[in-house]
Order: C-alpha cells, then structure tokens, then sequence
C-alpha cells in the first residue's frame, strides 16, 4: 500500500465518520440543541466576564497619569515663600513639575466644580492655604514611588500636610486583577463542567450504540474506528457551542451598547465598548470545539473500554 | 492454519472450559467442530477470534501465536478471521449493505469499491438485490447469509461458524453448510461448531470432537 492509497483510506474514513457523526446529531436536534446550548452558555460566562474587566481596564488605564501629589502648605506663608517652596520641590529627583495654587484660584476652582458657591460666599475669609500641584515624572510615577515622593516632601519646612491619593487607584487595580483572576477560575470550573456535559452526551450516546459497537468489534473494529464518530460527535457539539457562545457575546454586547454610551456620555468621556478582538473570536470558537473534543474523547475512553464484545 | 496446543482455559467465574486441548487445521481444511453442549465448542471458536484469551497453552492463528498479540493488535487479527453467528448478530436498525459493509468501512474501502464488493458477496450468498431491506425483514434463512456474507466480504483466511444452522430447519441447514463449502473450495478454512446429526452425515468432512474439554475420538453415531 502506498503512501497516497494509505492517506486516502485514511481520509476517507475520517470523512464518513465526520459526516456521519454530524447526520446523527440532526436526527436528534432537540437533545443537541440542548447541548450547544449548555456549552454556548458555558463558554459565553468567562467571555463576557472577560469583557467586562477589559472595558473597565479601558475605563481605568488614564487613572495612572493623573496621579499627583498636593503639598499644602501652612496658613502663614506668603506668595513668595509658596514660590520659594515650589522650585525647590521642582528640584527634588522623581518631580516633572511643581507649581503653585494660591488659595483665590482654590476658591475659584472648588466654587466651579464644587457647586456649593453660595455657601462659600458666606465664609468670612478664604479658608484655603497655598497649594502646590506636584506631578511626579516618569518612572517615578507609580503608586509606591509617589507614596515615598508624599514621604520627602512631607518633611520640608513650610509644608502643612501632603495627598498622595494613590491608594484607591492600587484599590482599583488590585479589584481589576482580582477580577481577572476570577474570570480564570470560572472559566476552569465552566470549561471542566463543558467536558461532563459533553461526556454525558457521549456516554448516553455510546449506550444506544452499543450492539452496534459490540459486533464492530467482533469483526475488528479497533478501538480507535469506534471511537472516532464519538470523538467527532463532540467536535462538533463544542464547535456549535463555540460558534453560539460567540453569537451570545454579539447579542450582549448589542443590548448593552446604547447604555454604556449614555453612559459615558454622561461624563463626558469618549468612551466605546470595547467588543473582542478578532483574535479572539477564534479563541472562543476554537476553545468550544477543543472543549468537545476533549468532553467526548474522556468519555469514549472511559465507556469503550468496558464494551467488549461476547459471542 | 489453526493449531491448539495443550490448551487450557477456565472462565472468571471458575468454569473450566477447555482442558488440554490439542488439535491442528492444516490450510485449506474444512473441519466440523463437535460435542456436547458445555464441551467447549463455543470456547474454540472464541479463542480462535481472540475473544478469550487461553489460560495456559497456545493458540496459533495463521502461523501468528495469539498469545504475543498485544491488546491493539487484536482488531487486526479478527479481520483475518471471519466469524459466523448461530445468532447472526446483524445490526437490525442497518440496512442489509450497511451489515455486509461493516467490515470494509473498518479497512477505508471507498465506495465505489464498497458497492462492487458488497454486491458481489450478497451474490454469493444469493441475496443480491436485498441491499436495501432490513434484517428484521428477511426470513432466519436469508439473515444467517446475511451474516456469513459479513464474514467474508473481507476474504479472510478463516472462517469459523458457531452452530450456523442452530436456528434453521433441515433445508437451509443445507443450503447455508452448501455455502461454507464453496468458500472451502476456494482455499478459506473452515471450523464448523455443531451437533447438527444430519449436517454430519451429508458432508463427509473431518471431525474435530471434544468432550469435556479434550480432544477426543469420533463417536460412532448409531444411524
């Protein structure tokens, strides 16, 4: 036998396996309609879990550039000394650049986001010291390298009291990384829950095959012939899953869209729900499949070993 | 062909079903396989397809000693084996071609050639014409040709038939052993299981006899 004549034998079992696995399939659509949908749904979970820490990712990742200090400095000090001070922050290592706020452009500022200027106005005097804005420069700008920036500048002359408002950003990352790490696991639970309910297809499936099974290893079926249209049946229920779960994430993303973008239009941000990228899509698709294939060769290994034949 | 040396074999459940059995098929024989019920007939065969394995002693198949055969080379040795059912073991839910065709889609024969063989079997075993019908529609007669056309379809070197004509009446006895015969004629070896009396007598071919899991010599049957 040649290596073509090998090859083609070889194709052209597969072939009737693969078709024939999909015929039977269609003959019960109900039950594997089902299945697909468990998977689909099982799969479309840690997509759309996936999706929602990557949108907020998105909505987060400025958050990093916006971290300043502000040096307040004692109620006493003079435009000049507020002056004085400033450069010298200026001069410290890890410092882009410092400037000062004087405590009538704080009024001013607080009075226009705050919304409480009529209030304000019955203040007696401005309650508001100098400020200096510090913008730590890069590499330097990362939550701990800006807590020990606050720490120095906390301990010059002249200077009341230091915000370095890092924490509820490394809050705010540690609840992202939190997340994802949480979408891993219940992809792993789904994925492992994927697997039994496709053994279970394939197991309730190898049990109404089983004289069949039976008499094609009578006359020398091996094991591998047997168990390829199972294998293939589950392929194909993965795939179908796979294909629905993708369908699924269209369909959520589609009803939350208008939201999202009112939404953000409410703060002003030029904010876009993020969808998945076109590399993965396949991933969602493809680990359907896979998912199929591994449910249903565990179970064909398991309950194919025990039908041996008698005669 | 088919050699059995000192062959013992007890069942799980402590049944011994074969003990120092020792016998040998040259090529090309037809032989009938005879004794008892419980006298081990069954268990030959099995042993022969690699069904069972021996407990102690060899079975050697086509020259092959089964016992170095490892559990994934076993598909590959009962494709040289073709086996007939007392009780047919057809597919009921398959259509005829389906049945005869079982063992030719396990080799990755391609349709074209599938159809040429299949029909030429069912020739054979003069079904031709049946391909589409059920077993469950044909007489016992017609399913047990069914059966045997499967077994050969791949022309193996052995053919083996454990108590073929069980369910028949006299004359498709005669009719199915008819058929045996002319595979014989061509070179395939034949182990026949039965205690068909009448088969007996009208063929005159060798006996292979077996009581109580030996070898044993021919009964002289008072006719």
């Amino acid at each position: 036998m040649s290596l073509r004549d090998g090859a083609s034998i070889l194709f052209e079992r597969h072939a009737q396996a693969l078709l024939g696995s999909l015929g039977r399939l269609a003959r019960q659509p109900f039950a594997t309609l089902l299945t697909v949908l468990v998977i689909a749904i099982a799969i479309a979970l840690p997509a759309a879990l996936y999706l929602a820490v990557a949108n907020m990712r998105v909505v987060t990742a400025g958050l990093d550039d916006t971290v300043q200090l502000s040096a307040y400095l004692t109620m006493a000090t003079t435009p000049a000394e507020a002056r004085k001070h400033a450069r010298s922050i200026a001069e410290l290592p890890g410092v882009a650049a410092a400037e000062t706020v004087s405590p009538e452009e704080g009024l001013a500022e607080f009075r226009k986001l705050s919304g409480i200027g009529d209030a304000l106005e019955a203040l007696p005097e401005n309650p508001l010291p100098w400020l200096v804005k510090v913008r730590p420069a890069p590499p330097r700008d990362t939550a701990t390298a800006v807590e020990a920036l606050a720490a120095e500048i906390r301990t010059m002359q002249g200077v009341d009291l230091v915000q370095a408002d890092t924490a509820w950003v490394r809050r705010l990352h540690a609840i992202e990384d939190t997340l994802q790490q949480l979408v891993l696991v219940v992809a792993a639970l789904l994925a492992a829950g994927v697997l039994g309910v496709v053994g279970n297809t394939i197991r309730l499936e190898i049990d109404g095959r089983r004289s069949e099974i039976e008499v094609t290893k009578l006359v020398g079926g091996s094991n591998a012939f047997v168990r390829r249209p199972f294998l293939y049946s589950g392929l194909w229920q993965g795939l179908l899953g796979g294909l629905f779960a993708a369908g699924l994430v269209v369909a959520g993303l589609a009803v939350l869209e208008p939201f999202v973008t009112r939404l953000a239009a409410a703060y002003g941000s030029p904010f876009v729900l993020q969808g998945l990228s076109i590399r993965e899509w396949p991933l969602v698709i493809a680990g359907g499949a896979v998912l199929g294939f591994m449910g249903a060769w565990l179970a064909a290994a398991y309950h194919l070993r025990r039908i041996e034949p008698r005669a | 062909m088919i050699k059995f040396d000192r062959v013992f074999k007890r069942y799980p459940n402590g049944r011994e079903a074969l003990s120092e059995l020792t016998f040998e098929l040259e090529a090309g024989e037809m032989a009938f396989l005879t004794g008892h019920s419980g006298a081990g007939k069954s268990t030959v065969l099995r042993l022969i397809a690699l069904l069972e394995r021996p407990t102690r002693g060899q079975v050697i198949v086509g020259g092959r000693n089964t016992g170095n055969l490892r559990r994934g080379q076993i598909p590959a040795h009962r494709r040289q084996v073709g086996f007939v059912f007392q009780d047919h073991r057809l597919l009921d839910d398959r259509p005829v071609y389906d049945n005869v065709a079982l063992p030719l889609a396990i080799a990755g024969v391609k349709r074209r050639e599938m159809d040429k063989r299949v029909r030429a079997a069912l020739d054979q075993v003069g079904l031709l014409g049946r391909e589409r019908s059920f077993p469950l529609e044909l007489s016992a007669g017609e399913q047990q040709r069914v059966g045997i056309a499967r077994a050969v379809i791949t022309k193996p070197p052995v053919l083996v038939a454990d108590e073929p004509t069980g369910n028949l009446d006299p004359d498709l006895a005669l009719e199915v052993m008819n058929l045996f015969q002319r595979f014989n004629a061509v070179g395939v070896t034949v182990l026949v299981a039965t205690h068909d009396i009448h088969l007996l007598d009208r063929f005159r071919v060798r006996r292979v006899h077996i009581e109580q899991g030996r070898l044993a010599t021919v009964p002289h049957v008072a006719a």
